[in-house]
């Protein structure tokens, strides 16, 4: 089942793994002699700035560990993420605790470059390094009479000082469609740069849905369960006028309290430009027809 | 708390302007090196706001703290709205020019989105309060100026909601401020002025 996506951002969109440390250095060293127009094809330089290491790993949504974008960064190191087992149940022919080693023996990594775009207006582009979704699923055995994956972070109080006070109902939960779980573009992240997962972007396995605002791909996953009813999710439960279930990302409804026509993309600096945003993220030839018939707009 | 009172005597005005003005020329240089991290503006703009709103609660402070206190900075009030209004503009223009910056949008924002509007309503409340600012003003309005100036209380109670408002999820630190706003200005409600007759004289 690996291998079912190719990327269309490709690695010339990313920075040389040898150079994303220190990028600006570098890019400011060889603009002065012409030499960035000939290290990326023509084609790819209309393409995403990428980001670098260190706007991926510093700016995080992670509430369990506080609200401000810095905190995860700061206090994310708490969690032991090893070792980690994600229990696997409901509608499946194999459920249990699946060791996250013995799931990564059995799973292709590949690097997936997508587009990230978050419910604030805010966006990045990653290269992820995961398995998908699917395949993890399919280990399991999904039964005839699943629809639903329903997915669950960590809760744990000790490692995690943001859930002491209920920003949102913990345990963080998440669900896709079993379609939408199933695509090939879903994929379960383990590595960014060809690095292992840092804590503050969801370690050791995180989904990541390229398509949806960035707080359906939950990070830090220890439950994996397939239901025959749509789950409940936890920012649907916070603010359901807000949340919906689907929340894939669309320029053409917005959120009630800000426009979800354009985004700014992480690392422009202070007088960064906002850029439109692209229905389902740039990502609608491969995922309309999932919503084929629908109302997107009552189903945000 | 009289050697206090002595010390702060001893404060010129312009000494607490020069310190207040201070974290804006701090903030830009950080923003512009990196030093608010990968998204500045947000970062900015969040700063800016929250350094308003605590000036603007400072300056709620001062009645109370010197009736039950007995601390004087009324000689810093006018020092602290000036600045607190000066740090709630540098707020809006960081939204309009870096954050928003289509023009066609400001508008819709302002009277589709609920905590835009009440934050846009607190500053127009605060616009006449900064033009009055002046001995000028107090001398020409007389008794009306003090009426006029009791406008930074809705003000400042829509700055704190206007924090509540933006949060995403239930998050403790907007619901702070507004409680604290929401005591400062309790305080100020007759039924304390029961307890301390005297109050009246003093309290604006």
């Amino acid at each position: 089942m690996a291998h079912r996506w190719t990327n269309t951002l490709t690695h010339a969109d990313v920075t040389p793994r040898s150079a994303f440390l220190n990028r600006r250095q570098i890019m400011a060293g060889l603009a002065g002699v012409g030499l960035t127009a000939m290290a990326r094809p023509a084609a790819a330089q209309e393409a995403l700035e990428p980001n670098t290491w260190e706007e991926i790993t510093s700016y995080n949504n992670f509430y369990e560990f506080g609200t401000r974008k810095d905190d995860p960064a700061k206090y994310a190191h708490t969690l032991v993420t090893e070792p980690w087992s994600v229990q696997i149940d409901g509608l499946v022919d194999r459920p249990g605790d699946y060791d996250f080693q013995d799931i990564m023996s059995e799973m292709t990594v590949e690097e997936r470059i997508y587009r990230f775009r978050c419910v604030e207006a805010w966006s990045m582009v990653i290269p992820w390094n995961g398995f998908e979704l699917a395949d993890l699923l399919n280990m399991a055995g999904v039964q005839e009479g699943a629809k639903y994956v329903a997915f669950e972070t960590a809760y744990r109080p000790d490692e995690m000082p943001g859930t002491r006070f209920p920003v949102l109902e913990w345990p963080y939960r998440e669900g896709l469609r079993l379609d939408e779980a199933m695509h090939p573009l879903t994929i379960m992240a383990t590595g960014i740069y060809d690095r292992p997962i840092p804590n503050q972007n969801g370690a050791p396995l995180r989904l990541v849905v390229p398509w949806k605002y960035g707080f359906k791909s939950i990070k830090s996953i220890v439950k994996i369960t397939l239901t025959e009813d749509e789950p409940p999710t936890s920012w649907n439960m916070s603010a359901p006028h807000e949340y919906g279930f689907y929340s894939n990302v669309n320029p053409n409804v917005n959120h009630p309290r800000w426009s979800q026509a354009s985004e700014r993309q992480v690392g422009g600096g202070l007088f960064a430009k906002r850029i439109p945003t692209l229905m389902f993220n740039g990502y609608e030839a491969e995922v309309a027809g999932l919503y084929e018939g629908m109302d997107l707009r009552e189903n945000y | 708390m009289s050697a206090v009172n002595q010390a702060l005597r001893r404060i010129p005005v312009w000494a607490v302007y020069l310190l207040g003005a201070i974290p804006a020329p701090w903030l830009l240089y950080r923003a512009l090196t990196g030093g608010l991290g990968v998204e500045p503006i947000s970062a900015l703009e969040h700063k800016l706001g929250e350094l308003a709103l605590q000036l603007l609660i400072l300056g709620l402070a001062v009645t109370p703290l010197r009736q039950y206190l007995g601390l004087n900075l009324l000689k810093f009030r006018r020092a602290i709205g000036v600045l607190a209004f000066s740090y709630v503009t540098l707020h809006l223009l960081v939204w309009l020019f870096l954050d928003v910056q289509v023009l066609g949008q400001i508008w819709a924002d302002i009277v589709k989105r609920p905590y835009i509007t009440v934050g846009m309503a607190g500053f127009l409340l605060l616009v006449p309060l900064a033009v009055t600012s002046n001995n000028c003003s107090v001398r020409r309005l007389g008794p009306r100026w003090r009426k006029l100036h009791v406008l930074v209380y809705p003000a400042v109670l829509l700055g704190g909601l206007h924090y509540v408002m933006l949060a995403k999820g239930f998050q403790p630190e907007p619901l702070i401020y507004l409680s604290v706003i929401s005591g400062l200005l309790l305080l100020r409600l007759p039924l304390s002025s029961l307890m301390t007759r005297s109050r009246r004289i003093d309290s604006a």
